[in-house]
């Protein structure tokens, strides 16, 4: 899974929305919400480290905008 | 000899036909569409990258279009000088092809915004902007979700000393860092704007503000004025 979110600094709207909503509902305290995007998928690699490799490539060349965003990537076994 | 305008027509562009229809209503130029999977351009002299959703604007406005054939030949034209203009969607594609700094991202307030704006031209030093007065106020329509522009203190610095802002907001729709409406490359010959001029030349639709903007363009796909930037 690679979880991509707005870099740190970045306005993040849709953040600051749901922070508002929330104390409405009753959930006092809350604070720094963001959002972000998990995108999942199953890559065909012989190991966690293979898998990891290909992931980064196609965050850095498509699924994350590095001007605005960052990723994590986390890697598991496929059940 | 009037120059040809190369429309880039990407599965969900939906402003292509507005640009052609402007730069007949302006005159001076032909304006042609092109289809986004050619990865070769035909012999254009201006080439605009039109307003939409193209690809849908999955993962995110002009991720996947940036990856399309044409763009690779779009970066050659661009770099040998050849004027490039992105409106709204097209600025976008731009941002995520690199070709222009900075980031869209969505509107603060979280709205997609469909109005009209005043708009101030803040340089002539672009091919969109030449021959324009600087300061003057445009009335332009804006019609996006992902016009926020948005970029790190170093690149608004970098765009202010280099007279790179081409237009900016009289009042800020859509939470833009500076106020920024446009920007353009180092050479000025890459422009992106979120508003449509070309949808501001038809006096039947009550404005025409948009005209001044279209004229550059025709202008540019003539040759002429050459492009003359400090530094």
């Amino acid at each position: 899974m690679v979880e991509v979110r707005l870099r740190p600094g970045i306005a993040d709207p849709q953040g600051a929305t749901i922070e508002r909503a929330l104390p409405a509902l009753g959930f006092a305290g809350v604070e720094a919400v963001r959002v972000g995007k998990a995108i999942r998928f199953l890559v065909d690699a012989s190991d966690d480290i293979a898998a990891r490799e290909q992931a980064e490539k196609m965050t850095d060349r498509l699924l994350a905008n590095p001007v605005i965003e960052e990723a994590a990537i986390h890697v598991e076994p496929a059940s | 000899m009037s120059g040809r305008i190369g429309v880039v027509v990407f599965p969900g562009s939906n402003c292509e036909h507005d640009v052609v229809r402007a730069v007949e209503l302006v005159g001076g130029a032909r304006a042609e569409l092109m289809w986004h999977g050619t990865s070769a351009l035909p012999d254009v002299d201006v080439v605009v990258l039109p307003g939409g959703f193209a690809h849908g604007d999955y993962l995110r406005p002009g991720a996947i279009a940036r990856f399309s054939p044409v763009m690779e030949a779009l970066g050659r034209f661009a770099a040998d000088g050849g004027p490039v203009v992105g409106i709204c969607n097209g600025f976008q594609v731009l941002t995520e092809a690199g070709l222009l700094p900075g980031a869209l991202q969505k509107n603060a307030g979280l709205r997609f915004l469909c109005t009209t704006v005043p708009v101030n031209v803040a340089s002539t030093a672009s091919v969109l902007t030449t021959g324009l007065n600087l300061g003057a106020e445009l009335r332009l329509p804006i019609n996006h979700f992902e016009g926020n522009y948005t970029c790190d203190e170093e690149t608004l610095a970098r765009l202010r000393a280099e007279d790179r802002i081409v237009l900016r907001y009289a009042v800020n729709p859509n939470g833009s860092v500076d106020d920024i409406a446009g920007v353009c490359n180092e050479a000025g010959n890459v422009v992106g704007l979120m508003p449509h001029p070309e949808r501001a030349c038809d006096a039947l639709t009550g404005n025409t503000d948009g005209e001044g903007l279209v004229r550059a363009l025709i202008m540019a796909a003539a040759g002429q004025p050459a492009l003359t930037r400090p530094g």
